[in-house]
């Protein structure tokens, strides 16, 4: 050793492993506009298909007649459900064990449903072709409040099934039913009702929202008739699944079928699923033997691929006089649109809404969902959370504060009064899940000293004080949120999509000279997979990240893997990655032993290679081993170093964190200003803290568009009033609040690096911080539970039923 | 439909083409010169993703028609690093600071942010905040765009850039 020799800190730094803030690799083609999105794959010959769509919300589809559209110039094919039947693709399969129209087929259920698909030479004549298609419709009575959907005189939406009396899951109670799901201890938490000292109700809603990634839905399909091959370009979070689905419905083998999802422009859940658009595609490309490229525009995103909550939650909490928690019942009726085309495990109807005991040591607990058919979109997908998680969340939050407030109690005493404590893990909750691990004292704790929390309710107290003396009509809100998250599917034992357990992967091939590849079943959509996975290979086994290239969305290349949402990637696809990389570890110690002429259990791990024990000098690193594996292995050890793994689940993760909000709201104006937003997270191991945060920043701002303005409305008629961003509320950086940040570290104890998820946390605890922060700020007024969004004019609302407005002031 | 010849400057090369009266720029960058880094995300400009530069003004190039900018010079995202291959300051702040995730957003917000370092080189932040509001992202929270416009602005100036205390 010399001068030069590199310290450990020095060759451990060089590694750019777990843990560092390491700039990402994807943004040297990204801020250069080098990246690759679906629309910018161009393929000779290709074509555009578009959309003729319905402005009825219910209506039967007397006729079509496309031969004005024929005769537009450019204009080569009109394909409708008499179409899509010849090859059995007028309907296609849900996510959720229902079926959907791909094209309308007798009648259409929602605004904007899809009725007939144009293919021309270019996007302007396929929108010339649209224009000129006749459709004939008969309006039907639409059906749009979930509240009337099971009245016995209700219309009857789905004319497929109305007399099926058992669905996917389980038995329907009326024709406009899908299912009803219940998990719990009914009785015992009756029980626990009938003798409690206090008890809470109320009904909190979720509005329907959209996820509206800044890129659309889009796809681009090649049918090589010669080869009988189809390559599908598009925007999948899952593209191993959209290969195998299209494999079933389309019977083509599925070595056949190309799924290539490039660079994608955010996906916040929107792009799971299967929309019409694809099929439509793929078919025209095998009628025309063309590629045919379609793009969405953003008024068929917000209306048409996915929508996300709408959620109606009666909830009721049972609870002792001095604040501790004895029961809780939650009915839910949810608002699936005109198809069941809910994103979820297949098994789980409501998703993992059973996390809605939250963060809370409740001895009972009894919770049913009963999902219904309405003439609105389909969908159902986690915007930026796992499965209905935010809505468990939203619903649990609100609960605890309107207990709280009917208690007189603080919230935050009361959630630290009843929090799972740090002994009780694993946590076995009333409503079935086991919670792997957390210390929600400390984490709550940290967060109420670093905002000063009992000063802010000073604060408040005397803000009130001067409220009611009349010397301000500003009013004070202070949001506690603490959110217990289940991510991470899943374990086979419980979860699969349409029967493909729900594992992940990952393969790993290094080079002779110290380099490599490796390549996962998930898919990113901006959270920086090339540049984070690359950090847990680099410090599993020593090969600078900068030397590892990761690849995914290619599903001709990437091992077999479910994708990204869910937070599911860095729980499933990172336990894959390092189990992987340790594969790998195994072979390099074998080599390393037979060149040191050791014991393999001679050796120790240092960094970026073995040493022997207690032989500091004797050292082999990994560059060398590289290169040894493949020229000079030790005698009958076959050449070469990589592995695959496949990473099945033992359990969730339960990432869980501390937010809090301060918000001013003007009661004359609903003019508010949120002062303060403190977020606490503990995502377990930190692999890149940079992409953390960044994380974190971007979930708590889609947090503040849905809790503070975003709603996909409805009128009375069907007709959809969020169809633009003039409509649809997506924060700028002017209304966007200043985000701080912090953590804590609690390790999950079954994953191999320790590490929980935390892209879709700020979006499931942001949203009750924000809600919660409103409410508090009225409550003293009067107001027990105000629905989301709580926008400027539905601030000004609440206080004129409030009555803290003068008449004159409010007419 | 009968189609009109433009001439223009992209990125200080000349070029030509022959468009229909309602052939938008955005398309005639994307489709016919093939320069796919200008993006669309909304088609009716809110999110400012097709953000080009145009005779020294930012404008969402979705919502001009190409036989508008006939003889006008104009930048793209594709010309803003230097042709060696090294990043243009805000390219570069972009990166150190994450400003980006997804990178859809990101070609609009480096041009937007080009031009108004170019009206204020050195903007506070509520100036940058408002600089950038036709501009959408919706990965970042802006927060990291700010920093990475800082950044920038403080490389172009030629003084240390101060990361503010969170």
């Amino acid at each position: 050793m010399n001068d030069l020799t590199p310290t450990r800190e020095e060759r451990a730094a060089r590694l750019e492993g777990m843990g560092c803030k390491r700039k990402r690799v994807e943004d040297i083609r990204f801020t250069q506009g080098r990246g690759t999105y679906v629309d910018d794959v161009k393929l000779p010959g290709m074509l555009h298909g578009d959309f003729v769509r319905s402005p009825h919300a219910h209506a039967r589809v007397k006729s079509i007649n496309a031969e004005k559209a024929l005769q537009v110039p450019g204009v080569l094919a009109v394909i409708t459900a008499e179409t899509l039947k010849t090859v059995n693709l007028a309907w296609m399969p849900t996510l959720a064990g229902d079926v959907q129209m791909v094209l309308a087929d007798g009648k259409v259920l929602f605004q904007n449903q899809e009725v007939a698909f144009v293919v021309a030479t270019d996007r302007y004549a396929a929108d010339d072709g649209i224009n000129a298609v006749e459709v004939e419709y008969e309006a039907l009575p639409p059906l749009i409040d979930p509240f009337r959907a099971m009245a016995p005189d209700a219309p009857v939406l789905r004319e497929d099934i109305k007399d099926k009396t058992e669905g996917a899951h389980g038995p329907r109670k009326h024709h406009n039913h899908i299912f009803e799901w219940t998990v719990g201890d009914r009785d015992l938490t009756d029980a626990a009702f009938k003798k409690a000292e206090v008890t809470t109700k109320e009904l909190i809603s979720y509005q329907r929202v959209h996820p509206s990634p800044l890129e659309t839905c889009q796809c681009v399909c090649s049918f090589d008739k010669v080869k009988g091959e189809l390559t599908i370009y598009g925007t999948f979070q899952a593209p191993h699944v959209i290969r195998t689905v299209v494999a079933l419905i389309a019977k083509l083998p599925e070595q056949k079928i190309h799924v290539i999802a490039p660079d994608i422009g955010g996906g916040f859940g929107n792009k799971v699923g299967a929309y019409p658009g694809y099929i439509c595609s793929a078919v025209a490309s095998i009628v025309t033997g063309k590629p045919v490229k379609w793009v969405e525009d953003r008024m068929e995103n917000l209306t048409t691929t996915s929508f996300a909550r709408d959620y109606h939650m009666t909830t009721e909490i049972a609870a002792t006089r001095d604040g501790k928690v004895t029961g809780l019942r939650v009915h839910v009726l949810a608002d699936h649109g005109a198809f069941d085309a809910c994103a979820d495990p297949s098994k789980w109807p409501a998703g993992f809404f059973n996390i809605v005991t939250g963060s809370y040591d409740f001895p009972t607990a009894h919770l049913a969902v009963d999902g219904v058919y309405t003439n609105k979109a389909p969908g159902g997908v986690a915007y930026r959370c796992s499965f209905r998680v935010t809505e468990a969340a939203y619903c649990i939050e609100r609960g605890m504060d309107i207990l709280a407030q009917k208690l007189g109690m603080d919230p935050a005493e009361l959630r630290l009064k009843n929090f799972i404590r740090p002994e009780q893990f694993p946590y076995h909750s009333a409503l079935g899940w086991e919670y792997d691990s957390g210390d929600y004292h400390t984490a709550m704790t940290k967060a109420m000293e670093t905002v000063d929390y009992a000063g802010l309710r000073r604060e408040q107290a005397e803000k009130r004080e001067a409220f009611r003396r009349g010397e301000t009509r500003e009013i004070m809100g202070i949001g506690v949120s603490f959110f217990t998250e289940i991510v991470g599917a899943g374990p086979s034992k419980n979860c699969d999509i349409l029967g493909i357990a729900m594992f992940d992967s990952c393969e790993i091939r290094l080079h002779p000279t110290g380099a490599g590849v490796a390549r996962m079943g998930t898919k990113s959509q901006g959270q920086g997979h090339e540049t984070t996975w690359a950090q847990i290979i680099a410090t599993e086994i020593g090969i600078p990240a900068d030397n590892i290239m990761v690849e995914e969305g290619n599903t001709d290349t990437a091992p077999y893997g479910l994708g990204t949402y869910g937070s599911r990637s860095t729980p499933v696809a990172g336990a894959a990655i390092a189990l992987c990389a340790r594969k790998i570890k195994a072979k390099a110690q074998m080599i390393a032993a037979y060149r040191l002429e050791v014991h393999e259990d001679d050796l120790e791990w240092d960094i970026d290679g073995f040493r022997v024990k207690g032989l500091p000098e004797k050292f082999l690193g990994m560059k060398d081993i590289c290169w040894l594996a493949y020229n000079s292995p030790p005698p009958g050890m076959e050449p070469g170093l990589e592995a695959v793994s496949y990473y099945d689940p033992p359990n969730m993760t339960y990432p869980f964190g501390a937010y809090i909000c301060v918000m001013d709201i003007d009661v004359d104006t609903g003019a508010y200003k949120v002062r303060r937003f403190y977020a606490l997270d503990d995502c377990g191991t930190r692999i890149n803290p940079m992409i953390i945060e960044g994380q974190v920043h971007g979930g708590l701002t889609e947090a503040f568009a849905i809790a503070m303005g975003q709603e996909i409305h409805y009128d009375s008629e069907g007709n959809v009033l969020g169809g633009s961003f003039m409509d649809f509320f997506l924060p700028t950086a002017v209304e966007t609040p200043h985000w701080e940040t912090d953590f804590t570290v609690t390790p999950s104890p079954h994953h191999p690096i320790g590490a929980k998820g935390v892209g879709e946390s700020p979006n499931v605890g942001g949203v009750p911080a924000f809600s919660n922060a409103v409410n508090d700020a009225f409550s003293f007024l009067g107001a027990t539970h105000i629905q989301m969004p709580h926008d400027h004019w539905r601030n000004w609302q609440a206080a004129k039923a409030l009555g803290v407005i003068e008449e004159a002031a409010a007419a | 439909m009968a189609k009109t010849h433009v001439t223009m400057t992209i990125n200080g090369a000349e070029v030509e083409g022959l468009v229909e009266p309602r052939t938008l720029l955005v398309h005639f960058i994307r489709e016919t010169l093939q320069m796919t880094g200008t993006h669309i995300g909304c088609d009716t400009t809110h999110c400012g993703a097709c953000t080009v530069d145009l005779d020294g003004m930012s404008v969402k190039s979705c919502t001009v028609f190409a036989v508008q900018v006939d003889g006008a010079a104009i930048t793209t995202v594709e010309g803003m690093a230097s042709p060696d291959g090294t990043l243009s300051a805000l390219q570069e702040g972009f990166r150190m600071m994450h400003g980006l995730q997804c990178g859809y957003c990101t070609p609009g917000m480096i041009m937007r942010a080009h031009r108004l370092l170019q009206e204020n080189p050195s903007p506070t932040e509520d100036e940058i905040r408002f600089g950038i509001s036709g501009n959408l992202c919706r990965c970042t929270g802006y927060q990291n765009i700010v920093k990475a416009i800082q950044y920038a602005a403080a490389k172009i100036n030629g003084v240390e850039f101060q990361e503010a205390a969170e």
